[in-house]
């Protein structure tokens, strides 16, 4: 072989290794899931990539939920935004409500060839991020739900089963755990457990305009009979050591379940993973309890968590990748990987059966709670709420509820707090939508 | 005063150009931007504005929860500062007086400054913490229940101490260098006019330390509006519930968090009034009690 003819072998060489390096498509997913959740996310995506050899995608954590929607934003106004973000439920409304920032993930799936049949998904994931028409806008990724965690050991010495009902509760469950010497309630998070799937749990009407998804001049109806009465239940049962409240920090409430101080804790179906990993004691979950003075048929809660948006401002090719990416999450391997190493459920109802016949729910029969509990009925006000400003709505539910729990306001002055800072900020929120 | 010996007006404003293109760049535009921003309302992502006057002023303004905000800066400041500033400068005073191990009590006094705000907080955070920190568990010794991020004042007295502590060593150093600038003859004849420690303190020791506090001061009053940011933002979590909230962090939970970006333009343009008003007090009123050297 001649010099001449090594080189041009090698140049060829060269040119289709370069070749083949370009058909690549390279895109950027930034999220906000750190720690343990971080880790199943690269795996995740190391899944996809060794999957098949036309597209690379980047992982890039961001912070929190909060930071990584602020980075998106600060960079698609610089032109200079990653494909796919995640944003956490409270931040939907925002990046729903910016029309051309994102591309509707049924219409990006359709257009890329991929299948998609809404019915797939489990009820209680379909809507939460979709428009008015029940066009999902956003891939719902990490999902949750509210349940009630019980220390099982506990709840046997005491000799009682976890409460179905709040009245169950109040006048059985309740009393003996204090009797046998433990705290029985502590719960994190009181705007999404206990407003928002309070709403949901009980069919309620969260907001006008068929819970804020028809338009922005939504007025919030939180101030509702059902739920001053649960609050003022609440304060009650504090007074009398049923319940015991240790601040907005989520930690803050789940730490003294996890400690063996309190017997039961209501909490996200996310957060079984981790538990199983720390606590010492026999422990399980069920549903989250009811008003049977409210309704005598509970519905569905929705999903809390975060979804996953395409962003707009790409080609065809790099929207491509998107679309073959999101059409992997909603696989059946995908998901059941996801689903048992995180404890976030299945979104789709052939990833929860393959989870089933795998014999997951044996050998951990709280995992299915929360797949369960999406799966009930729905009601007229049971696939989600929309509103805008809502991380500050919340803000300001968490101040309220500070004050009832420590005293410092009665429950009819709070909510009627509540209602209006609320309305005063989706009012503002309208203005900014122009 | 002597005119400067520049021939020319342009040479020294080259020199200048400089850090005037700084500022400018780093200062100026941005606040331009927040003061016209604050009179609009806009979505994150740029698509619409609506210009909607001094509203976003006018609804600080009716807000209790602002109003509560800002009471609290002004005792949080006030606190912040005189504990920092009243510590080191004791700690300063008897560390001058050591004569044997001087380097050694110097050293650990001033370790604390290499800690980092966020670290300081996150270590007040296990202290303070409501079930395994050790000073909840000191005071419920006492029969206190210390309860972080439940009781208002008891988040605020954590996010107070926490703030003081990591400034008192910045202080300290201040202080012990303005101490040791005082001629030695001018204490002797001190001591010959007047046998008490503590009017001799009062009487020249203060007076000639007036630069160092003065300068200590203004630093304190920035340090507890502004640097003590991570401190809090540590301590309450990102999720504030009902507990004391600075300006600062404020316009952080709003803009940032909440998207709010007019109404927080607004409140930060409300804080730069401010911290103006506040510095010409400080230069105007006070620095003239003061006699520099």
């Amino acid at each position: 072989m001649t010099l001449k003819t090594t080189l041009s072998l090698g140049l060829a060489a060269g040119l289709m290794v370069g070749g083949a390096a370009q058909a690549q498509t390279e895109i950027e997913f930034w999220h906000a899931m750190g720690g343990q959740l971080g880790e199943t996310v690269n795996q995740l995506v190391a899944d996809f990539n060794a999957s098949q050899s036309d597209y690379v995608l980047t992982p890039v954590f961001k912070g929190t939920y909060e930071e990584t929607l602020t980075a998106a934003i600060a960079a698609f106004r610089a032109g200079e935004q990653p494909n796919i973000v995640q944003v956490f439920d409270a931040g939907a409304a925002t990046v729903i409500g910016a029309q051309g920032a994102t591309i509707p993930v049924q219409q990006l799936l359709s257009e890329n060839g991929v299948e998609f049949d809404i019915e797939d998904y489990i009820a209680g994931v379909r809507y939460f991020y979709a428009d008015s028409d029940g066009q999902m806008i956003g891939m719902p990724f990490n999902s949750s739900t509210p349940i009630l965690y019980y220390n099982a050991d506990a709840l046997e010495a005491a000799g009682v089963e976890p409460p179905a009902t709040w009245e169950e509760f109040a006048e059985v469950t309740g009393p003996a755990l204090l009797e046998s010497g433990i705290a029985p309630l502590a719960q994190s998070h009181l705007p999404w457990i206990f407003t928002e799937n309070f709403f949901s749990r009980h069919n309620l009407q969260f907001a006008s305009n068929n819970n804020g998804y028809d338009g922005t001049d939504t007025e919030i109806m939180v101030n509702h009979p059902a739920i001053r009465a649960h609050f003022q239940a609440l304060a009650d049962w504090q007074e009398a050591g049923l319940f015991n409240w240790y601040g907005t920090g989520w930690g803050d409430n789940q730490n003294p379940f996890e400690a063996g101080e309190v017997a039961m804790w209501l909490g996200s179906s996310g957060s079984f993973g981790g538990i199983a990993d720390r606590v010492e004691f026999n422990f399980s979950a069920t549903m989250l309890p009811y008003w049977e003075s409210v309704t005598t048929e509970p519905t569905q809660t929705f999903i809390g968590g975060a979804a996953l948006f395409a962003m707009s401002g790409f080609d065809a090719e790099e929207n491509a990748a998107t679309a073959a990416f999101f059409d992997y999450l909603d696989s059946v391997d995908a998901q059941v990987m996801w689903h048992t190493e995180t404890g976030y459920v299945p979104i789709t109802t052939a990833a929860y059966a393959a989870a089933g016949e795998q014999g997951h729910y044996e050998e951990f029969p709280a995992a299915e709670v929360g797949i369960q509990q999406l799966s009930l009925p729905a009601g007229d006000y049971t696939r989600g709420y929309r509103m805008g400003f809502y991380v500050q709505i919340r803000d300001v539910m968490n101040r309220e509820y500070s004050r009832i729990l420590t005293g410092e306001a009665t429950v009819e002055e709070a909510f009627e707090i509540i209602e209006a800072e609320a309305n005063d900020l989706l009012e503002r929120f309208a203005q900014t939508q122009g | 005063m002597k005119r400067a010996a520049f021939g020319h007006i342009g040479f020294p404003i080259l020199l200048l150009l400089p850090q005037l293109v700084i500022i400018a760049i780093f200062f100026y535009w941005p606040a331009a931007y927040a003061v016209q921003s604050s009179f609009y309302a806009q979505d994150m992502f740029g698509f619409t504005s609506t210009f909607v006057g001094a509203e976003n002023y006018t609804r600080l303004i009716d807000s209790t929860n602002y109003l509560n905000a800002l009471n609290f800066t002004v005792i949080f400041t006030v606190l912040v500062t005189f504990f920092s500033l009243g510590i080191a400068l004791l700690l300063a005073v008897k560390a001058d007086k050591v004569i044997r191990g001087a380097k050694t009590y110097r050293t650990l006094l001033m370790w604390v400054y290499a800690i980092a705000p966020p670290v300081a907080g996150l270590i007040g955070v296990m202290l303070f913490d409501q079930s395994r920190g050790n000073i909840t568990q000191l005071l419920a010794f006492f029969g206190y229940e210390y309860r972080l991020g439940v009781n208002y004042w008891d988040t605020a007295t954590a996010m107070i101490t926490v703030s003081v502590w990591k400034q008192i060593p910045v202080n300290f150093i201040f202080f012990l260098s303005g101490l040791q600038a005082i001629p030695q003859s001018v204490r002797e004849a001190a001591m010959i006019d007047n046998r008490s420690g503590t009017s001799r303190f009062w009487d020249i020791t203060f007076p000639l330390l007036a630069p160092t506090g003065f300068f200590l001061l203004i630093i304190n009053i920035t340090y507890s509006l502004f640097d003590t940011f991570g401190i809090i933002d540590t301590i309450v979590k990102g999720e504030p519930g009902n507990n004391p909230l600075t300006l600062v962090y404020r316009v952080y939970v709003d803009g940032f968090r909440g998207g709010d970006l007019g109404g927080s333009s607004a409140q930060s343009v409300v804080l730069m009034v401010l911290v103006l008003i506040l510095t010409i007090v400080q230069f105007r009123f006070l620095e003239r009690r003061i006699h520099y050297t």
